[in-house]
């Protein structure tokens, strides 16, 4: 695939072998340290060190497999939603989660990788998507629980992401927050009904809570002290909050909200802490974390055997539609949507 | 390209009438028509335009970083040609 | 053959927008199935839009003939009124684009007819017409692209075609309740087809258009098997909680 002119780098001083490269790296390199340090944006043609390129890709990449396969909890329900109201709103979050897939496929596209190079690496297992899709949705509380809390962390990890110093990451993340609003609103919303319905709708909704919390503390990676990339990507101003803060942060949030669902959180730790001005929160197990990344969760295998057969099976429709272009490759420049 | 990786599409969006379409993102379809109606769909979907352009990704011809200088400086260099260049006597209105 | 439309009454339109509403709202169940399930990412964006259209659709439908939730999940299976083509599985995708192309030539031909009418329906199908346009729009594009792409693409979208043609007959039944006769969309609906399959290089089916059981069929209640796995889907956790609110 041709990428585009927009989207390339000139990399032409890049190559080997001619006097003073070395000089102009370097004078590449400080002009990117110097766009950083300023807090202005990178984009897509500027030059930029490898290793941020790569974390870029990687990053994005992984951010935008875990919202497509962070459909299927939930589109897990869409069949069974109880009343029509909660269908449609299930139903246009799901939609969205399709859409922010597809803009940061966008951005990372803008660092020269190509979507379907992306895609095959997540059917592949080269690329990650977040842990939490692979905990099941077991009953239509769930789809609250998720709303609430997972999309609660993924808002506090995504809303430093606006400032990031990559221009089109950033740029599809203001884009993402904005729509992202409604998502926790509806799943608050939905929990509250529950917790106010029946006896066996309160039930429903804390065994929810009960399952999702401790996942949810997940997301925000592993203790500072043993997270790989973070001080680099820190550096570069792609990532502004560690992992432990963005956690205690969400925590801080999430307890008072806790208290007017009427739910409790499962944590016989949590307390306020006056000192810290924090809530302190009992350990997290991490020997779990480990064994759902490295494809030991509950549904790591059925999230991505359906995500592949999805694209298999619509291989046919891609090519037939491609052959069609080809075939009447005229252009429509008149029209307007 | 592959049969079935389509190509990319840049996407502008006029978000109402009397401002000019701003770029939003980019999508992949298989032809122009196509890639007008998934734009509508991904770009719009919350009533953010009235007018859309399309256009092939690879039909764009971008200045490269290294001509940066002497293509943006020069503008750079005029000042008078803003409006906050010009001191004005304050109360002086509708200028 | 034009049959004189009778005066409407406030039951007849009862059951016009009931018959109306579950066709919006079984065919919008049924794209919803899909989703996450989609060729493409874009399209999974296009379907839920189309799902999401007709879901508004089928709410405001079913509000005029009732209370929208207790129609939707308490109603029993003889008891809905949509025609039998919107119940049909998704099968492959060129299925679902060739019940789409069937059911949203229909549904325009009939919203913009009502939309120019005085009957309790005009409201609405003035606001929906629009998306239907597109909803039609969208399974032209598609027909074309499948019919006339690669081989194996016009080979799957025929035999979509040919496999739902027999529940096509059944849209232009009298209904009840509105200022006009489905008949006379018939004609339309097939000369747009027609150009439609014929731009895309397929045959339009040569079949019959409704089935031999002379009991009936959707609008008097009789329904194909696969249409009661989906109710019980639909349904079941709502009827688990009776009185429950949500």
């Amino acid at each position: 695939m041709a990428t585009a002119a927009a989207h390339q780098t000139a990399r032409t001083h890049g190559s080997a072998g001619q006097e003073g490269d070395i000089d102009a790296d370097d004078t590449y390199q400080r002009v990117f340290d110097a766009t950083v340090a300023a807090d202005e944006r990178i984009e897509p043609r500027d030059w930029m060190p490898d290793a941020y390129r790569a974390t870029l890709v990687r990053q994005i990449a992984q951010h935008a497999h875990s919202e497509i396969i962070g459909m299927q909890p939930e589109a897990n329900w869409i069949t069974r939603a109880p009343s029509l109201r909660r269908k449609a709103i299930l139903m246009a979050k799901v939609q969205d989660e399709a859409g922010h897939g597809l803009y940061l496929y966008s951005a990372a596209e803008t660092l020269g990788a190509s979507r379907e190079d992306l895609l095959d690496k997540l059917h592949t297992g080269r690329q990650k998507y977040s842990s939490i899709f692979n905990y099941p949705t077991l009953t239509w509380a769930d789809v609250g629980a998720i709303g609430w809390l997972v999309d609660g962390a993924a808002i506090t990890n995504q809303v430093p992401l606006c400032r990031c110093s990559y221009g089109p990451y950033a740029r599809a993340m203001v884009r993402v927050c904005k729509e992202e609003s409604f998502h926790q609103r509806q799943g608050y919303e939905l929990l509250l009904a529950l917790s106010r319905g029946t006896t066996e709708q309160h039930a429903m909704a804390q065994d929810a809570v009960d399952r999702w919390w401790w996942p949810s503390l997940m997301m925000f990676g592993p203790p500072d002290d043993e997270s790989a990339h973070s001080a680099q990507s820190m550096a570069w101003k792609i990532k502004r909050h560690s992992n432990d803060e963005l956690r205690r942060r969400f925590v801080d949030i999430c307890v008072p909200q806790a208290e007017s669902l009427g739910l409790t959180l499962p944590d016989p730790d949590l307390k306020w802490n006056e000192e810290r001005g924090h809530y302190d929160f009992g350990p997290i197990d991490w020997t779990e974390f480990k064994e759902v990344l490295k494809g030991n969760g509950p549904c790591n295998e059925q999230r991505i055997t359906q995500r592949k057969a999805a694209h298999d099976e619509g291989a046919w429709v891609r090519e037939s539609a491609a052959a069609y272009a080809a075939k009447h490759s005229t252009r429509t420049g008149v029209e307007q949507a | 390209m592959t049969d079935t990786d389509w190509p990319l599409w840049e996407v502008f969006v006029r978000s109402r009438r009397g401002l000019s379409h701003t770029h939003a993102g980019s999508l992949h379809a298989p032809d122009a028509a196509f890639a007008l109606r998934n734009a509508r769909d991904l770009y719009t979907r919350r009533g953010e335009g009235v007018s859309l352009w399309v256009v092939p990704s690879s039909a764009i011809t971008a200045s490269s970083p290294d001509e940066k200088d002497p293509f943006f400086e020069p503008a750079a260099d005029k000042p008078y040609r803003h409006p906050t260049f010009y001191e004005i006597p304050e109360g002086v209105k509708h200028l | 053959m034009t049959r004189e439309a009778p005066a409407p009454t406030a039951a007849h339109t009862a059951d016009a927008a009931l018959a109306l509403g579950d066709d919006a709202l079984v065919l919008s169940h049924r794209l919803g199935e899909l989703m996450g399930h989609a060729p493409v990412l874009e399209e999974e964006v296009a379907l839920a839009n189309i799902a999401l259209d007709l879901l508004g659709q089928a709410r405001i439908l079913l509000s005029m003939a009732g209370d929208e939730d207790e129609l939707a999940y308490l109603r029993e299976e003889r008891a809905f009124r949509n025609v039998q083509l919107v119940e049909q599985p998704n099968g492959d995708f060129a299925h679902t684009i060739a019940r789409q192309l069937y059911f949203s030539t229909y549904q325009h031909l009939l919203y913009d007819r009502l939309a120019a009418g005085r009957s309790p329906f005009a409201g609405l199908a003035a606001k929906a017409v629009k998306e239907v346009a597109y909803h039609r729009d969208h399974a032209e594009q598609w027909t074309l692209r499948l019919g006339d792409g690669t081989e194996t693409g016009h080979e799957r979208m025929g035999r979509a075609c040919t496999a739902l043609w027999r529940f096509t007959g059944e849209l232009f039944r009298p209904l009840d309740g509105l200022d006009l006769d489905p008949a006379d969309l018939e004609p339309a609906w097939l000369e747009s087809v027609g150009d439609i399959l014929g731009r895309a290089g397929l045959a339009v089916p040569d079949g019959p258009r409704t089935g031999a059981w002379t009991a009936g069929a959707g609008r008097e209640g009789l329904h194909t098997e696969p249409f009661g796995w989906m109710l019980a889907e639909m349904q079941h956790l709502h009827r688990s909680h009776p009185g429950a609110t949500w």
